[in-house]
């Protein structure tokens, strides 16, 4: 398999069956793994980083859940296709930016990605469409147990799984929810709940990580700490955070539709028309257009099936998937053409918006 | 063990050994003697440990500075730059400098979550297996042929446990 098949295969992100919930798109685990002896990428000599890489790669491409896999070297990568990779939440921009001494294998359904040598050895990660904390840690634990039969991990009874960084420490591991909020950001209610958050030690973060933005009201919840607490239980307070974050949006929905309905189906129809009809549209802009349609697919406006065209379309706008598709390089400004054009494209076949049932909609 | 505790502060060999729990979490700290004087840690009435592992923590004496981490090199002024450690062993290293960052940073101190059981096993299993072909030589050398045919058999049932792929 290569890189350019997988781009163009099916992945868990882009074209599940079904969301499982509304609010919650997506669930990913991280585990950070380093092997015992080694030094740490940032501070390996080239030839230790070749020598982990190959180490790595091996033994990850052996486990089961990579039996159909694509490995490669970031080296061996166009720009475009580290893009397209970021963009999937395959592989970090840390990862893209790296020259040399460092790879990835990623499974072809696009579950399941190691990234090696990022900041730690291993960054080890499952992705699941919809609310699905413990699938996704039952799916990475296994993997990670896995890879303890090649690899000997650098590991400390008192301090957990060593890692390049301190705040990584004990478990290593990240658990994520993203979010679509829409109501919330409306309501403009997100900079209370991003301090509830945070009290709670979990971080609000924009789609793509760390000072990225919020656009299409979508949003990273995590656990902030990682030592002191085990896996379980740091998955059992970060899924109680998500359910109450769930609440509060459905709640800020119904007041939405309860004090003027008039103004948000405005909003929804509005993005209607302009993703069928507009003919420049910036990557934050198309978002925020499609976020408005998912929450009228929410709120019963358009037909619920239509939510994971949405899901799907919030990845092919993005810059690296835009250009892709059209084969070749394009500046900004002809890339808000060929969105537009898509988008018109997608949109010329819509469901028609239905205004009278919303206020008894399924949410 | 056989290292024996080093002095979060200087270093030397630690004599006096504290455990204070303020607001449910555990401090320890490990000091000389002269350190524990210095620091009015005999006088237990006027003595906040937690207040100590802050200041220590602000101390760029901590580890003393010039310290490499003899794994792979590292020194304390590449982690102030880097904000990242240089190798497994550095935790080791700078265990004075890592201990009191992490209690503000996570919610314990101690390592709660999952353990690699196999590669631990493993490592186990390879250290018992080198201590006993020392001992197998040491019998043959001393032709004591009875001990050594035990210590064979020992051999042949800890590469067992290692799935018939005896280690390389």
């Amino acid at each position: 398999m290569t890189i350019a098949s997988l781009i163009d295969s099916t992945s868990e992100l882009t074209d599940s069956a079904s969301s499982k919930t509304a609010i919650v798109l997506m669930t990913r685990i991280r585990l950070a793994r380093n092997v015992a002896d080694n030094p740490f990428p940032g501070w390996a000599k080239p030839a230790q980083r070749e020598g982990i890489l190959a180490l790595c790669t091996e033994a990850v491409a052996a486990t089961p859940p990579m039996k159909r896999s694509v490995a490669f070297g970031i080296d061996e990568l166009s720009e475009l296709e580290k893009q397209i990779l970021v963009e999937r939440h395959l592989i970090s921009r840390e990862l893209s930016g790296t020259k040399a001494g460092a790879g990835a294998v990623i499974s072809k359904d696009q579950s399941v990605s190691v990234m090696i040598n990022e900041e730690d050895h291993l960054r080890i990660q499952v992705l699941r469409s919809g609310f699905q904390l413990k699938k996704a840690w039952a799916a990475i634990n296994d993997l990670d147990t896995e890879l303890e039969d090649k690899l000997d991990y650098a590991f400390s009874p008192s301090l957990g799984y060593l890692t390049a960084c301190p705040t990584n420490l004990g478990t290593a591991m990240r658990a994520s929810a993203m979010m679509h909020l829409p109501a919330l950001v409306i309501a403009s209610q997100m900079e209370k709940v991003v301090r509830a958050v945070n009290q709670l030690g979990m971080v609000v973060r924009g789609l793509f990580g760390e000072g990225s933005d919020a656009s299409g009201s979508i949003f990273q919840i995590s656990n902030q700490t990682t030592l002191g607490e085990s896996e379980e239980e740091i998955i059992k307070r970060l899924g109680s955070v998500l359910n109450s974050i769930v609440e509060h949006e459905l709640n800020a929905r119904q007041k939405l539709l309860e004090a003027d309905p008039g103004k948000l189906f405005d909003k929804i129809g509005r993005a209607y028309g302009i993703l069928q009809n507009g003919h420049l549209l910036s990557t934050t802009e198309a978002m925020n257009l499609l976020s408005l349609i998912r929450l009228g697919a929410d709120l019963g406006v358009f037909p619920e099936a239509q939510r994971c065209t949405i899901d799907r379309l919030f990845i092919e706008a993005q810059p690296g998937h835009l250009q892709h598709v059209h084969r070749g390089e394009f500046e900004p400004g002809q890339r808000d053409l060929l969105r537009a054009a898509r988008l018109r494209g997608e949109f010329a076949n819509f469901a028609k918006p239905n205004f009278t049932l919303s206020t008894d909609g399924p949410n | 063990m056989a290292n024996p505790l080093k002095c979060d502060l200087c270093s030397k060999p630690a004599t006096v050994h504290l455990t204070q729990i303020v607001n449910n979490k555990v401090h320890k700290v490990d000091l000389c003697e002269e350190c524990a004087q210095a620091k009015g840690v005999t006088d237990p009435s006027g003595f906040s440990l937690a207040d100590l592992l802050l200041k220590a923590s602000l101390n760029p004496e901590v580890t003393p500075a010039g310290v490499r981490c003899e794994q792979c090199g590292f020194t304390q002024a590449d982690f102030k730059k880097h904000g990242r450690f240089g190798c497994p062993a550095c935790y080791e290293t700078f265990l004075g400098l890592v201990t009191p960052m992490l209690d503000s940073m996570h919610k314990g101190t101690a390592h709660a979550g999952k353990v690699p059981q196999k590669a631990l096993a493993r490592k186990t299993l390879h250290e018992r297996l080198s201590r006993l072909e020392l001992d197998l030589s040491e019998a043959i050398k001393a032709e004591r042929y009875e001990d050594a045919a035990r210590t064979r058999d020992e051999i042949t049932k800890v590469k067992d446990a290692f799935g018939q792929k005896p280690p390389s």
